[in-house]
C-alpha cells in the first residue's frame, strides 16, 4: 500500500485479491464510493489493487480494506510493503545469490572434470593432425605440464579410446549449457528478440558458437581433416566459462547485497508490534493499528517502536542507529523521541506522533533508497558507451575472426575462431554499469550510518567539488537561543548559586528573551524557586522586585545607575564580554552591586574543532548572518572564521551566495533548513542540519539529522572519497575492455607471441566487475 | 588472397554491418498509450528488454506504465527514468505500477538500473491546444 498526502486528501493504494473479471472490479469500485468519505475508486484487475482518494478526517486505510473485505474479497494492508521494497529486494537476492552459488559449484567441479577428460582426447586429436603450437599460456601448461603429469597418473584415462572420452565431454558439456547455463541463452534470446544486447548475448555467441564448433568436430571430423583443417574441440572451454562467469556472479551478487546493507540495517530496525494503553489495559498491538496519540510504553533495553514526545518517565534513549549520535541522549517529558531508537535506562510512556509513511525512519528510508537508486552525472559517459557496447563487441568478434582466418596459414579456422570467442568473453559492459553506481549506493548508505543524508549521486558529485562552505550563524554555528555565557560575582557580596537563585526567581515573572535565559540557568543549576512578593519591569532596562526579603535589580547600566548603584567595578570585565558577542546584564542587591552576567548565543560545542578540520581540508569558510559586525565577528574569531559577511537580511543571503558563486567558488550552504531555505537551494550543495522535517530534507541536498557541524566535513570528506573511487572504477572498468580485448583479438600475437584462450578470458571477465564492486565496498571503511 | 578468404571477408563485413543495423538502427515496434479514465496506460513486459520499448505519449496527461518483470536477472530488477526523477524496483514475477505527468515534449529514455536494457518515451504535445 502506498500513501500519499495533499490538504485534507490522501490517495491510497490498496490490494485487493480475488477478482476474476471486470464486474468484480466494478463491484469492488462501487462498494469503495459508496463508503463515506470516499471520493473516488478505481479498481485495476490486473494489479489486484484499488487506487482510492478519501478524507482520512472521515476513512482510514484500514477501512478501506474492510470494505473490500465486507464486498467478498480479499484485502490485507502489510506494513512492510507500504514502507519499502527493500525486504523482498532481499528476499529475491537471496533466493538468486543460493540459485547462483549451486550453479557456480557444481560447474566448476563439471569444468575440472571436462578439463581431465580433454588432456587426452587433445593429445589424440594433436596425433592425429599437426596442430599448431599453443600460443596461450594456458594452453601451453596444460600441454607441457598437466598433460605428461595425467598419462603418468591416470594411464587408464589415456587408454580409453578418445572418440568415447569426447562425446562424453559434449555430454556433460551440453548438460551444463542446459542447467547452470540456461539462463545465459535464454537471456540473450529475449534479448535479441527486442533488437537487444548484453551481457548474456556475449556469453551466449561465445559459448554457443564453441560449442557448435566443437559438436561439428566430434561428429564429423574427417571434414574437418580433409581440408586439412584441425578437428580441435573446445568443450571444456565452455564448461570452465559457464562455471568462471557463474563463480563472478555469486561474488557480484554477495558484493551487491553488501552495498544495500545500510538500507537494510534501517528497515529492520522498526519492531514489529507496540505496547499501548487501550482502554486502560496494555496491549501489544501490530504497528498498523497504532494511532496518532496513543499512550506507547517501552521497557529498559526496548526499541522505541514509533516517533513521539515523552509523556511521563526519564530515560536515556540510544540514537546513534537514527542520528549517528554515539552518546544515549537523556529523554524526559516534552523531549521528542524517534522510532527505531532504543530505550536503555528507565520506563518511557510517550504520545505516539507521526506514524508509517510519516514516520522520521521511514522517511529516512525513504530518501535513502531514493538516493540510492539515483544516478551521478559521472555515470553519462559509461551510459553512452554502454549503450553501443556490445554490438561493438560483436562486430570486433567477427573482425578478428576474419583477420585471423585470412593472415594465417596455419589452422586459420580454428585459431580465429578461438581469437573471436575470446574477445567476446573477455568483454565486460558489467564492469562499466557498476562503476558508478555501487559507489553511489555505499557511500549513501555509510553517510546515512552517521546520520548523514545525502539526496543521490548528484549531490554526492557536486559536495565533492566543493571549495567554500558558507555557514550561518545563528542556529547553525551556536545554538540559537540566548544562554547565560558568563558570571561574575563580587566576592565580598554572596555566592554564584545565590546570586543565581535571587535573579532566576525574579525573572521567572517576566517575559522578556534574555529573562527565560535566566531562568533556564536557574534550572541548569537545580537552584532553588525563592519567593517573589513585588515585580516590575521596566521596559529597555531590567527587572526588579521583593526577593527572599531582598531587593533585587536585574537591568543594564542606566537601571542601576538610576538606582544610584554604580557598577563602574565591573566594567572592565563586561566589556570583554561585550566583545565577545555577549550582553552584559547587572545585578543589585539591597543597593550594592553584587554580580554581572553574559548573556550571549552560545557557541555549539565541536564547532570550533568542526570548522578547523573544513579549513584543513582546504576549504574557505564564510559566515553569513543578519546580526551586527561587532557580534558577528565575536562568534567568528571564537569559531576560527575569518571571511565574515554580517548585516545581511534573511532574503539577501541568497544573493551573498550567488556573489560568492559568480566568484567562481562552489557553494555549500549550511543551515537550519527554514530560514535559510532560499540560499541553501541557491548553493551548490546546501546542507540541513540538526533536523529530520520533512521540508528540510527535501529543500537540501545533504540532512545532517543530529545537530553536529562535524558532519559537515564528514559529509564533504566521504562525498571526495566517492569522486575518487567513481573515477578509479570508471578508469578500471574502461581500461580492462580497452586492453582486454585487443589482446584476445591477437593483436599482440605478432610481437610477443601471446594470446589468450577463452578460458582466461572467462576468469578476467568474471573478475572485473567484481574489482569493480568491491572497490567501491571500501567506502564502507570511510 | 584465396576466394574463400573473400567469402570470409565479404561474409565479415555484411555480418557486422546486420549486427550493428539489428541492434542500433533498426525500427523498433512503437505503441501508443491508450487513454482510460483520465491516464495513458502502457503495460510494458520486462524480459530480457523492454516490450514495447517505444512508447508514445501526450504531454499533460498522467501516464500509468504497468512493468510486468518476467525475467529473474538482476540486470532488469530496477527500472530508471531519469527525466522524471523516477526509479522503481521491480519485483520478479510481479506488475509494478510507475505513474507520472509529462509536462514537456520530447524523447526520454529509461533503462535498468544499470543502463543495460534501454527503452524510449515520446511525449508529444497535445493536439488542437
Amino acid at each position: 500500500m502506498s500513501l500519499q498526502t495533499s490538504q485534507g486528501e490522501r490517495t491510497a493504494t490498496i490490494p485487493v485479491s480475488g477478482m476474476t473479471c471486470a464486474s468484480c472490479t466494478a463491484h469492488v469500485a462501487q462498494a469503495l464510493r459508496a463508503t463515506p468519505g470516499v471520493k473516488d475508486a478505481t479498481v485495476n484487475l490486473l494489479l489486484e489493487t484499488a487506487h482510492v482518494r478519501f478524507d482520512p478526517e472521515l476513512v482510514k486505510p484500514e477501512g478501506l480494506a474492510a470494505v473490500v473485505r465486507a464486498a467478498g474479497y480479499r484485502s490485507e494492508l502489510s506494513e512492510g510493503e507500504k514502507i519499502n521494497d527493500a525486504d523482498a529486494r532481499d528476499l529475491e537476492h537471496a533466493a538468486e545469490y543460493r540459485d547462483l552459488a549451486l550453479k557456480a559449484v557444481v560447474s566448476l567441479a563439471a569444468a575440472a572434470l571436462g578439463m581431465l577428460l580433454s588432456m587426452p582426447v587433445m593429445s589424440a586429436i594433436a596425433a592425429s593432425a599437426h596442430h599448431a603450437t599453443a600460443a596461450d599460456p594456458l594452453m601451453q601448461w596444460s600441454h607441457t605440464w598437466l598433460d605428461s603429469w595425467l598419462s603418468v597418473a591416470l594411464p587408464w584415462l589415456y587408454a580409453t579410446n578418445a572418440r568415447v572420452l569426447q562425446w562424453a565431454l559434449m555430454a556433460l558439456t551440453a548438460v551444463v549449457m542446459g542447467w547452470a547455463g540456461r539462463h545465459f541463452y535464454t537471456r540473450a534470446w529475449s534479448a535479441f528478440g527486442h533488437h537487444a544486447a548484453d551481457m548474456n548475448t556475449l556469453v551466449a555467441v561465445g559459448t554457443g558458437a564453441a560449442f557448435v564448433y566443437s559438436v561439428a568436430a566430434t561428429m564429423a571430423p574427417e571434414v574437418f581433416l580433409a581440408s586439412g583443417v584441425s578437428p580441435d574441440v573446445y568443450f571444456e572451454a565452455v564448461v570452465f566459462i559457464i562455471a568462471l562467469v557463474l563463480v563472478g556472479n555469486v561474488f557480484e551478487a554477495r558484493a551487491r547485497r553488501n552495498t544495500v546493507a545500510a538500507l537494510r540495517a534501517l528497515a529492520e530496525l522498526r519492531p514489529a508490534t507496540a505496547r499501548v494503553v487501550r482502554d486502560g489495559r496494555e496491549a501489544d498491538l501490530p504497528l498498523d493499528h497504532v494511532v496518532v496519540n496513543d499512550l506507547v510504553i517501552v521497557r529498559p533495553g526496548e526499541r522505541l517502536p514509533v516517533d513521539g514526545d515523552v509523556d511521563s518517565g526519564a530515560s536515556a534513549v540510544d540514537e546513534s542507529m537514527v542520528t549517528g549520535e554515539s552518546v544515549p541522549v537523556a529523554k524526559r517529558a516534552g523531549d521528542r523521541v524517534i522510532g527505531g531508537t532504543i530505550n536503555r535506562t528507565g520506563l518511557l510512556r510517550y504520545r505516539a506522533g507521526r506514524l508509517g509513511a510519516d514516520s522520521m525512519l521511514s522517511q529516512i528510508i525513504r530518501l535513502l533508497g531514493e538516493a540510492q537508486g539515483s544516478r551521478a552525472p559521472i555515470q553519462r559517459l559509461a551510459d553512452r558507451v554502454s549503450g553501443v557496447f556490445v554490438p561493438v563487441v560483436l562486430s570486433l568478434a567477427v573482425a578478428t575472426f576474419v583477420v585471423w582466418f585470412v593472415a594465417v596459414d596455419q589452422a586459420p579456422l580454428a585459431r580465429g575462431f578461438a581469437a573471436a570467442v575470446a574477445v567476446l568473453i573477455i568483454a565486460c559492459p558489467c564492469a562499466m554499469g557498476l562503476a558508478v553506481p555501487t559507489a553511489v549506493m555505499v557511500a549513501t548508505g555509510r553517510a546515512a550510518e552517521r546520520g548523514i543524508l545525502i539526496k543521490g549521486g548528484e549531490a554526492l558529485q557536486r559536495a565533492g567539488g566543493v571549495t567554500t562552505v558558507v555557514l550561518d550563524k545563528t542556529g547553525t554555528l551556536t545554538e540559537g537561543r540566548p544562554q547565560v555565557t558568563h558570571l561574575t560575582v563580587v566576592p565580598t557580596e554572596m555566592d554564584e548559586s545565590h546570586v543565581i537563585a535571587l535573579v532566576s526567581s525574579l525573572e521567572a515573572a517576566s517575559e522578556h528573551p534574555l529573562a527565560d535565559a535566566l531562568v533556564r540557568e536557574g534550572e541548569r543549576r537545580g537552584v532553588p524557586q525563592l519567593p517573589v512578593s513585588t515585580f516590575s519591569s521596566i521596559a529597555g532596562q531590567g527587572v526588579q522586585g521583593d526577593v527572599d526579603g531582598h531587593l533585587v535589580i536585574v537591568g543594564n547600566a542606566m537601571l542601576l545607575r538610576s538606582h544610584a548603584v554604580e557598577v563602574g567595578a565591573l566594567e572592565a570585565t563586561t566589556a570583554v564580554w561585550a566583545a565577545q558577542g555577549a550582553t552584559p546584564v547587572y545585578v543589585a542587591v539591597d543597593g550594592r552591586l553584587t554580580a554581572a552576567l553574559g548573556i550571549g548565543d552560545r557557541i555549539k560545542p565541536g564547532a570550533l574543532e568542526a570548522i578547523r578540520r573544513l579549513r584543513a581540508m582546504g576549504l574557505d569558510v564564510v559566515m553569513l548572518t543578519g546580526d551586527h559586525r561587532a557580534t558577528a565577528e565575536a562568534v567568528a574569531s571564537a569559531v576560527g572564521i575569518q571571511q565574515v559577511v554580517a548585516g545581511v537580511l534573511p532574503d539577501g543571503k541568497a544573493v551573498e551566495v550567488k556573489r560568492l558563486q559568480a566568484e567562481g567558488r562552489v557553494v555549500a550552504m549550511v543551515g537550519d533548513g527554514i530560514n535559510d531555505a532560499p540560499a541553501i537551494a541557491q548553493a551548490d550543495v546546501g546542507f540541513a542540519i540538526g533536523t529530520g522535517t520533512d521540508v528540510a530534507m527535501q529543500a537540501s541536498d545533504v540532512t545532517l539529522i543530529r545537530d553536529d557541524l562535524a558532519g559537515v566535513g564528514a559529509a564533504i570528506e566521504l562525498s571526495r572519497r566517492t569522486m575518487r573511487t567513481m573515477k578509479q572504477n570508471l578508469f578500471w572498468a574502461f581500461a580492462y575492455n580497452v586492453l582486454g580485448i585487443p589482446v584476445a583479438a591477437g593483436v599482440l600475437y605478432p610481437f610477443l607471441g601471446l594470446l589468450l584462450s577463452p578460458i582466461l578470458a572467462s576468469a578476467a571477465m568474471a573478475f572485473s566487475s567484481v574489482s569493480v564492486v568491491s572497490n567501491s565496498l571500501r567506502l564502507r571503511m570511510a | 588472397m584465396t576466394g574463400v578468404d573473400w567469402i570470409v571477408v565479404v561474409g565479415g563485413v555484411a555480418l557486422i554491418g546486420f549486427i550493428n543495423w539489428y541492434f542500433l538502427l533498426a525500427p523498433r515496434t512503437t505503441t501508443k498509450a491508450e487513454v482510460q479514465g483520465g491516464v495513458q496506460a502502457v503495460p510494458v513486459l520486462v524480459d530480457g528488454g523492454y516490450q514495447p520499448s517505444d512508447i508514445r505519449v501526450t504531454a499533460g496527461t498522467p501516464v500509468r506504465l504497468l512493468f510486468n518483470r518476467r525475467d529473474t536477472s538482476s540486470c532488469s530488477e530496477e527500472v530508471v527514468l531519469p527525466e522524471f526523477g523516477m526509479k522503481r524496483f521491480l519485483p520478479a514475477n510481479r506488475t509494478t505500477l510507475v505513474e507520472f505527468v509529462p509536462t514537456k515534449a520530447g524523447t526520454f529514455e529509461f533503462t535498468c538500473g544499470m543502463g543495460m536494457l534501454r527503452g524510449r518515451i515520446t511525449v508529444t504535445s497535445p493536439e488542437g491546444r
